[in-house]
């Protein structure tokens, strides 16, 4: 009985140790997921978003800064109230869809990571791509693991969801986007709020 | 050029661009992630009013050039 229950024991011990960090898809079924942004010029704000957003992140929830991954946003799916202006922004004059279709950040560090039940905080350092010109940011994040409520969001499947939400700002003028001009009426600096959800299925 | 003032006041008398499409928010239930869903809606701005304006004064303008039919019947002379 005792070599059982100490066999029993050593595997969950084992099992804590080496959980396998999982992988959470961040395709949404649901069509929440979206990465909004905003260009507040003195003459004109500009706010959309973009829904088209994929890509996977490996998070460990016992070790959570060991967390990596890579988020895609379609740049075809940014979208304006405005048809014009959506249609300018997506032009080879300004983003230049067609030849840059993706927008993309894929994290190489944790910093300054703090757990608290199931929210991290931290400070992720990694490589925003837009237009084709890649840059090093630190984006502050907050990460909130969600053990079984998959089933909750989609059903009849069962795992865990992981939140990610992020603010953070860049220059246009830093990824090749009419650096210096027209900041009139569109802001150098963009204002860009990521609020996704990922799935991982048990 | 009246209409058009009281068209664009009506919907909401919108100071920037014209939008075809207005953000409806909605919150997920389970993550509290709130997300965006564009409705087809037309919202006339101040480049819709501007233009109508513009319509109605060169439309004013080309009328006080153009001769008025005479209402009253010719006189025949004998």
């Amino acid at each position: 009985m005792k070599t059982k229950l100490a066999i029993l024991t050593l595997i969950g011990v084992t099992g804590i140790v080496f959980a396998a960090p999982q992988t959470f898809d961040f395709k949404d079924p649901k069509g929440i997921n979206n990465a909004g942004f905003k260009l507040d010029a003195p003459l004109e704000a500009i706010n959309g978003n973009a829904s088209g957003v994929s890509g996977t992140v490996t998070f460990d929830p016992e070790n959570p800064g060991t967390t990596r991954g890579k988020i895609i946003v379609a740049t075809g799916s940014l979208m304006l109230p405005n048809p014009m202006q959506k249609q300018h922004m997506l032009s080879d004059k300004w983003l230049n869809a067609a030849k840059f279709p993706e927008i993309t950040f894929e994290s190489k560090e944790f910093k300054n990571v703090k757990t608290t039940g199931d929210t991290t905080m931290a400070d992720v350092t990694g490589t925003f791509m837009l237009k084709g010109v890649s840059k090093e940011l630190t984006v502050p994040v907050k990460l909130t693991y969600m053990k079984d409520k998959l089933s909750q969001r989609v059903p009849n499947q069962k795992g865990d969801l992981l939140v990610v939400r992020a603010s953070f700002t860049i220059k246009r003028g830093d990824f090749n986007i009419n650096p210096g001009q027209f900041e009139d009426k569109v802001s150098d600096t963009i204002e860009i709020t990521l609020s996704i959800a990922g799935a991982s299925p048990n | 050029m009246v209409g058009s003032i009281v068209f664009w006041a009506a919907a909401g008398a919108n100071r920037g661009w014209t939008k075809t499409h207005i953000p409806i928010k909605t919150v997920d239930a389970v993550t509290g992630l709130e997300g965006i869903q564009w409705q087809a809606e037309f919202v006339p701005g101040v480049d819709f009013l501007g233009a109508t304006l513009l319509g109605a004064g060169v439309l004013a303008g080309i009328a006080l050039f153009v001769p008025r039919k005479s209402k009253q019947p010719k006189m025949e002379t004998k």
